[in-house]
């Protein structure tokens, strides 16, 4: 107790806190090289152009197929449009976000973060950007170390200028999502946009300049959570990027390696070239067994397998494989994957389930809705003849992009009731006709009064109807008369 | 204990402890990344900064205001007027337009409505209930009694001049105090209480002469309440037979008030709110649903 005196910080801060080591990653090509530059491209190329796809809505609607218009407080997707009030599909798809990542790291680990995730596929961007300008791993190191001459000026220059326009250019995409693209395009050239579009790409500009740039493998080890639920999700059982140790060890040089063979000891196939330590993006051994530093994007597998070729032995000494069947081949057994196991089937299932009843919610969602609030103060009023009124404030919403008429009827009530709406005087058969402009809401006062001689109960249950006159789409919702 | 000259590794985790030790548990010396450390010192720069810029330090009196004058209490004040300011244009139209007309305006009637519900509230409210259903003596503007008419123009001339306020154009109309004043002798007030109580569904004093009621009642009372009791608005001659009392729907409320009536009085809003929050109370109290 209270030796923390003895090691105080004031006197050796580098104890407490260390430099970032500057991590060099080497470029490498394979068969995960061409996945994850595939993906980079797929992924990438959404991003940058889905704003400019057009999709017609008529005349009154935006016409970009991806847009979040937060002052007309809409969402559009190609045909699905989302009122605020349905913000619940935005839950249901994080639910199936979710899902998705548990998913995939039951079948194969850290897939979302060796090949999808934003920070893996701007930092690849930006290490191609370094390479293309500054060279291989060996060059940059040697430039770090270089003093400051005009040639080093010009290629940090040219890098730092290449990351800032990529920068740029993510920030002005990210705006464009909540804007008509061409339009606010057309005012970002001309200094036109409004300057909250500004500040936003401003923003967007220097976290992707700093993420990519500069905080890279550090974002993923010190601010990111998921590895950590990562690593409690994960078993025995899921692929993840492993080094056969049971293969590769003993490890050593090739030539040391067949003098151990020519005695007759034990030599592993690794030949200890550390090419899978200098390609990865992350700075980490992979020797050293899964870890969390590390984000399985399999480049370390591309790297060894050029290796192994070159020096005639099999590939694979790195690859995707289970704790499990290192210990079955360590005793001798075949390997074994199932891609069927409890929790994927559970997962999957779980996330057809979602999906099904998100779908169902927006094949049968309706374009028009009531919402009913009575009267709180007072609850009812009784008239000079003895009649009861009730007061309701009602809302309509019309989800389509023409004027509707919503027929309304109180069904519950005696006969000969009375439904009056403050303000609107069309009235068939008893029953009040709203008019609602397109692609907004309505709130009238309604009216209910209990017909003259009618004994009502304390409380009576009633349904508000709405009828479209021309479509005859039906909506309902439930509420009460109240009486002394 | 720590020595920095011989670091003590774990055996376990390979990583060397940093000395501290709480009855057995030892700390491993994980370091953190001086950027971290970094952005926490970034932190503290940007707080002085925030103390220069914005207002910060409580002083003794007052507080140190900052070089950008920011001030919420300002910002509020702006709100406020900008509030005002985005109102005069609905204001102006209501003014402008007839009580008939933002009635049957979608958007004057929902702007009219939450105006008068926010004057209703100052101002009616304390007499009138939250509701607008009145109390005993002050009427509810809910049900369709009306004393004075309930249009929209006679409620707009209530508003404007009150009832019995003193205003020149206020309604004046005094129910006479006729046992106070001895017009009527006791037993023809019970005689002509219990008519009206009877009339209105009430059940009469037991034994009483009804048709000497009925007799006193059209001499004193049909010149304004009616031959049918239904009373007249022009007067403020209130309906006897309704299921709504001003003063309470009993044989003794009725005789009391025959006795020594009392005349309520509201007061004249001409002066104390505008033409368009007066128009908007006349609309919002008028859509209640007892408006005729």
């Amino acid at each position: 107790m209270g030796s923390q005196t003895e090691a105080g910080s004031g006197e050796h801060p580098e104890e407490w806190f260390q430099s970032a080591k500057k991590i060099y990653p080497m470029a490498t090509h394979g068969l995960f090289r061409r996945i994850k530059w595939g993906l980079l491209f797929f992924t990438l190329g959404i991003y940058y152009f889905l704003p400019f796809i057009r999709y017609d809505r008529g005349p009154d609607a935006p016409g970009q197929a991806v847009l979040v218009d937060l002052e007309g407080r809409r969402a559009y997707f190609f045909f699905i449009e989302i009122w605020p009030q349905e913000v619940y599909y935005l839950t249901g798809l994080l639910i199936i976000a979710a899902l998705a990542l548990f998913l995939m790291n039951a079948i194969a680990g850290r897939l979302w973060c060796g090949y999808l995730c934003p920070q893996t596929v701007w930092t690849d961007l930006y290490l191609w950007v370094e390479r293309k300008v500054e060279g291989d791993r060996r060059e940059r190191i040697a430039l770090d170390k270089q003093p400051w001459t005009a040639g080093k000026v010009a290629k940090r220059a040219t890098k730092h200028f290449l990351w800032i326009m990529i920068a740029w250019w993510t920030g002005g995409a990210w705006v464009l999502y909540f804007n008509d693209a061409p339009t606010l395009v057309y005012q970002l050239a001309t200094f036109q946009a409004p300057m909250i579009a500004y500040i936003w790409i401003g923003i967007l500009t220097a976290t992707t300049y700093l993420l990519a740039g500069f905080m890279r493998e550090q974002l993923c080890i010190y601010m990111c959570p998921w590895p950590r639920i990562q690593a409690a999700l994960t078993d025995e059982k899921a692929l993840n990027v492993t080094y056969r140790w049971d293969r590769g060890e003993p490890r050593g040089s090739l030539k040391q390696n067949k003098a151990l063979e020519a005695k007759g000891m034990p030599a592993g196939d690794c030949v200890d070239c550390y090419q899978c330590f200098q390609v990865c993006p992350t700075g980490v051994d992979i020797r050293n067994g899964l870890q969390l530093d590390c984000i399985q994007c399999g480049l370390c597998i591309d790297a060894c397998d050029n290796i192994m070729t070159k020096v005639g032995k099999p590939t694979g000494l790195i690859g995707y494989d289970t704790d499990e069947n290192i210990q079955r081949r360590v005793e001798g057994k075949e390997p074994i994957y199932s891609i069927v196991r409890p929790r994927t089937v559970i997962y999957a299932a779980v996330i057809a389930i979602v999906g099904a009843i998100m779908l169902y919610a927006l094949l049968t969602r309706s374009f028009a809705n009531i919402s009913v609030v009575h009267d709180r103060n007072p609850i009812f009023v009784t008239q000079s003849d003895g009649t009861v009124r009730n007061g309701y404030a009602v809302r309509l919403s019309n989800k389509r992009h023409h004027l509707r008429n919503f027929i309304l009827h109180v069904e519950g009530m005696p006969p000969n009731a009375k439904v009056e709406v403050v303000g609107v005087e069309m009235v068939i058969a008893g029953r009040p006709i709203i008019p609602v402009g397109p692609d907004t809401t309505r709130e009238v006062r309604v009216l209910v009064t209990s017909p003259v001689g009618a004994k009502m109960d304390p409380s009576t249950p009633v349904i508000f109807r709405i009828t479209d006159s021309v479509m005859g789409e039906v909506v309902t919702t439930k509420d009460f008369f109240k009486a002394p | 204990m720590a020595d920095i000259h011989n670091k003590e590794v774990d055996k376990l985790s390979g990583v060397e402890t940093t000395g501290h030790e709480w009855d057995g548990l030892k700390e491993l010396n994980n370091p953190l990344p001086k950027w971290w450390l970094y952005s926490f010192y970034i932190c503290i720069v940007w707080a002085i900064g925030y103390w220069v810029l914005y207002p910060s330090w409580p002083m003794i009196s007052g507080y140190t205001s900052g070089v950008l004058g920011n001030s919420q209490r300002a910002d509020a004040i702006a709100a406020y007027e900008a509030g005002i300011e985005a109102r005069s244009e609905f204001a102006d139209k209501i003014v402008a337009a007839s009580l008939e007309e933002i009635k049957a305006d979608q958007s004057l009637l929902e702007f009219a409505s939450a105006n008068g519900a926010a004057a209703f509230g100052d101002n009616c409210a304390p007499c009138h209930g939250t509701g607008a259903t009145g109390f005993e003596g002050y009427p509810n503007l809910q049900d369709d009694t009306w004393i004075w008419g309930g249009s929209l123009d006679k409620i707009q001339t209530s508003i404007l001049y009150g009832i019995r306020s003193g205003h020149d154009e206020a309604h004046v109309g005094d129910m006479p105090a006729f046992g106070r004043d001895e017009l009527l002798s006791r037993e023809e007030i019970d005689q002509v209480a219990s008519f009206v109580a009877q009339k209105a569904g009430l059940e009469p004093k037991e034994g009483i002469d009804l048709a000497a009621g009925e007799t006193l009642y059209a001499d004193n009372c049909a010149a304004c309440h009616g031959d049918d009791l239904k009373g007249i608005q022009d007067v403020g001659a209130p309906s006897l037979v309704s299921a709504n009392y001003l003063y309470g729907k009993t044989l003794d409320a009725i005789t009391a008030q025959i006795r020594n009536p009392r005349n309520g009085v509201m007061p004249a809003w001409e002066a104390r709110l505008d033409p368009a929050t007066i128009k908007s109370l006349t609309v919002y109290v008028h859509s209640f649903g007892g408006g005729q």
